[in-house]
C-alpha cells in the first residue's frame, strides 16, 4: 500500500493507543468549550449532574447528556453556538422536511476539517490531483456539494462544481472535460447511467469511481451502478449537525465506512436505554465532535441504526468503521423481507416534485405483503392528458422501485385528503396480523 | 378560435365526481361538455363551462387540482363523414390529436366535436382552410 492512498497517514493509520490518546485530549477540550460556551448544553450537564472536571478520558463519555435533533430545534436558530457570530463564516442547513429544520454554524477553521475529512473520503476512492472530480450533490445550504467541493480543492483535484440537475448538461461536462470520479446521491448516479446509456455516450465517460451518499442505498443498487458505469462505487457518510459528508468513508475494501474518529467518537447505544453497546452490537449511532469550534455537538443522537467494528482492515487505515445504516431508530417497517423506511419514500417523493404529505399503506394478504403508498397530486404534477399522469406515476413507481428495492403500489390522491391526525399526518398504517 | 376547458383531478372512488359536481352546482356553474378519462385508480375530467375563471375558484376553494387548457370546438353536420372530414383536415396539415370528445345537439341537429391537439394554432388555420366551423364556448350547449 503506497503513501498516496491516504491523505492522512499517521491518522488514517494511527495505532489504537495514539488514536485514543489523541482523543482522550480532544474530548477534555470539548467538553469544557461547549459547557463554558453553550448554555442549554450546560443546563442540560447540570441536570445529570456532571461537570467538565468529571470527563478525563473517552471511558468517561457516557457520562455526558446526550442531544437530539429536538434539542437543537427547540434552541433554534442559535442555542448550541458556542462562538460569537463574529468568528463564524458560514451556515448550513438541514432540509426541514421532517419538522423545523437545524442550521449549523463553522468557523474557517471548522471548514477546513470538514474539507479535510471529504478530501480523506476523495483519496479512499482512488483520488488524486490527476482527477477532475464532478460533483453534482446540491450546492447551498445542502451539506453534500460544498463537502465534496472543498474535499476536492484539499485533494488538488480539478472540480467540476455541477450542483444537481440538468442531466444532458451533466453528461455533456461528463465527456467534453473527463470526469474521472462522481459524487452525488446513489439514485441520481443511476438516472445519469441510464441517461448515460441512453444518448450512446458509455465510451465517451472516463470515471472510474463514484462517491455516493446522502441516502440509504443498497449493495445491489451498488453492484449495478458499478456495472453500469464501469466504476468502484464508494459510500459516504454525514450529517449536518456533525458537519456535513465525510463522517465516514469507504475504502477499496468497500466493507464499511472508516469513522473520521480523529473529529467525531462514534458510539452505538441502546436506542431505548441509552446504555452504551459493545463493538459488533446493532444499536443507534451517537457521535461525539471533539474538534468542532462553532458548533460543539456532543453525544449526538443520530437516530441511525449502525453496527461499528474494528477488526483490521486491509487498506491499512484504523480507523473505527461502520456499517451502512441500517435504518432509523424510529419509524423502520419491513415489507417482504426488506427494511423500509418512511424517510426513504419521503426523499424520493420530495425529488420527484410530490409534497411530502404520504401515507404507506401495508397489510398482508394470501401470506404476502401488500405495500401501497399513497401520494397527493399536485398542480405542478397534474395534466389534462391521461398519458401524462401515468408516465409521472410510472416515474415515480420506478424511482421508489431503486430506492427501496421492492416495488409499491402508487396511488395518487387529490389534494388534502390523505388521513391527518392531531394535525399530524399519520404516515405508517400497518394493517397486517402477525 | 380556442376555449378553455378546465380538467380536474379525480380519485376513482365512489361519490368523488359528484363531489365536483356539486361544487360547480353551488357555485351556478353550467356545465357545457364533459368528458372522463380513467384508470384503474383515477380519473381527469375534463370539462367546458359558461364561467372558466368562477369554476376554477370554486374548485381551487375546495381543494381541487385543476389546470385550465386550450381547446378547439368544431361544429361539424350531424351525418356519416362529418366527423372524419375534420380529422382529415387536420392529419392532412400534420397536427397530431391528443384527444377528442363529442356530443349531439338534438335541437340544431348538429354535432360538436371538442379537439384538445398538439398544435393549437396550426389546428384552427387548417380547419378554416376547410371552412370548417368553429365555435366559441357560448356556442356550446349540450342540450
Amino acid at each position: 500500500m503506497s503513501e498516496k492512498n491516504y491523505f492522512h497517514p499517521d491518522i488514517e493509520c494511527a495505532d489504537y493507543g495514539t488514536m485514543r490518546a489523541l482523543q482522550d485530549e480532544r474530548l477534555v477540550w470539548a467538553v469544557r468549550h461547549a459547557y463554558d460556551n453553550v448554555e442549554p448544553y450546560r443546563a442540560k450537564c447540570r441536570e445529570k449532574g456532571v461537570e467538565p472536571g468529571d470527563i478525563r478520558s473517552v471511558d468517561d463519555l457516557h457520562k455526558l447528556p446526550f442531544l437530539s435533533k429536538d434539542d437543537l430545534r427547540d434552541a433554534y436558530p442559535y442555542g448550541y453556538l458556542a462562538l460569537p457570530l463574529s468568528e463564524c463564516v458560514r451556515i448550513q442547513s438541514t432540509s426541514g422536511t421532517t419538522g423545523k429544520r437545524v442550521v449549523a454554524f463553522y468557523t474557517q477553521h471548522d471548514l477546513d476539517l470538514w474539507d479535510e475529512c471529504c478530501a480523506r473520503a476523495i483519496i479512499a476512492a482512488g483520488g488524486s490531483n490527476e482527477d477532475v472530480v464532478h460533483v453534482c450533490y446540491g450546492y447551498g445550504l445542502f451539506t453534500g456539494g460544498p463537502g465534496l467541493n472543498g474535499g476536492s480543492h484539499m485533494v488538488g483535484s480539478l472540480t467540476l462544481p455541477m450542483s444537481s440537475g440538468n442531466t444532458e448538461r451533466q453528461i455533456q461536462f461528463m465527456t467534453d472535460l473527463g470526469s474521472t470520479i462522481l459524487c452525488c446521491t446513489p439514485s441520481y448516479a443511476a438516472f445519469l447511467a441510464e441517461n448515460i446509456h441512453k444518448m450512446g455516450v458509455r465510451d465517451q465517460i472516463r470515471l472510474k469511481a463514484g462517491i455516493f451518499g446522502a441516502e440509504a442505498w443498497s449493495e445491489e443498487m451498488r453492484r449495478d451502478i458499478e456495472r453500469s458505469l464501469g466504476i468502484r462505487a464508494y459510500d459516504i457518510y454525514g450529517l449536518t449537525e456533525i458537519s456535513g459528508p465525510g463522517v465516514s468513508f469507504e475504502c477499496e475494501e468497500q466493507t464499511g465506512m472508516h469513522v473520521n474518529e480523529d473529529h467525531f467518537i462514534p458510539e452505538i447505544i441502546d436506542p431505548d436505554t441509552g446504555e452504551v453497546l459493545p463493538l459488533g452490537e446493532k444499536g443507534e449511532l451517537v457521535f461525539t465532535c471533539v474538534t468542532k469550534q462553532a458548533f460543539p455537538l456532543l453525544r449526538y443522537r443520530t437516530r441511525d441504526i449502525c453496527i461499528l467494528t474494528r477488526d483490521e482492515c486491509a487498506c491499512g487505515r484504523t480507523l473505527v468503521k461502520m456499517r451502512k445504516p441500517m435504518g432509523r431508530s424510529d419509524d423502520m417497517l419491513i415489507i417482504r423481507g426488506v427494511n423500509v423506511f418512511p424517510s426513504q419514500i419521503e426523499t424520493v417523493l420530495l425529488r420527484e416534485g410530490y409534497p411530502a404529505n404520504y401515507q404507506i399503506i401495508v397489510d398482508r394478504v394470501n401470506h404476502t405483503d401488500t405495500f401501497e403508498v399513497q401520494v397527493e397530486m399536485t398542480s405542478e404534477m397534474f395534466s389534462d392528458e391521461l398519458k401524462v399522469v401515468e408516465a409521472r406515476e410510472d416515474e415515480l413507481l420506478s424511482a421508489l422501485r431503486s430506492m427501496l428495492g421492492i416495488s409499491p403500489k402508487v396511488t395518487l390522491r387529490g389534494p388534502e385528503t390523505i388521513a391527518r391526525s392531531e394535525g399530524k399526518a399519520v404516515r405508517v398504517v400497518d394493517k397486517r396480523k402477525i | 378560435m380556442t376555449i378553455d376547458q378546465i380538467s380536474v383531478f379525480v380519485e376513482n372512488e365512489a361519490g368523488k365526481l359528484a363531489g365536483v359536481t356539486k361544487v360547480l352546482a353551488d357555485a351556478g356553474i353550467d356545465l357545457r361538455a364533459m368528458s372522463i378519462a380513467d384508470t384503474r385508480d383515477f380519473g381527469i375530467l375534463r370539462m367546458i363551462v359558461d364561467d372558466t375563471g368562477g369554476a376554477i375558484e370554486a374548485l381551487k376553494a375546495a381543494d381541487y387540482v385543476t389546470l385550465t387548457s386550450k381547446v378547439i370546438a368544431a361544429k361539424i353536420e350531424d351525418r356519416p363523414g362529418g366527423l372524419a372530414s375534420v380529422l382529415t383536415a387536420l392529419s392532412e396539415a400534420g397536427v397530431s390529436m391528443e384527444y377528442l370528445y363529442a356530443f349531439v345537439s338534438r335541437r340544431e341537429g348538429n354535432a360538436y366535436v371538442v379537439l384538445r391537439v398538439e398544435d393549437t394554432e396550426g389546428a384552427v388555420s387548417a380547419l378554416r382552410g376547410k371552412n370548417v366551423d368553429l365555435v366559441g364556448a357560448e356556442d356550446l350547449s349540450a342540450s
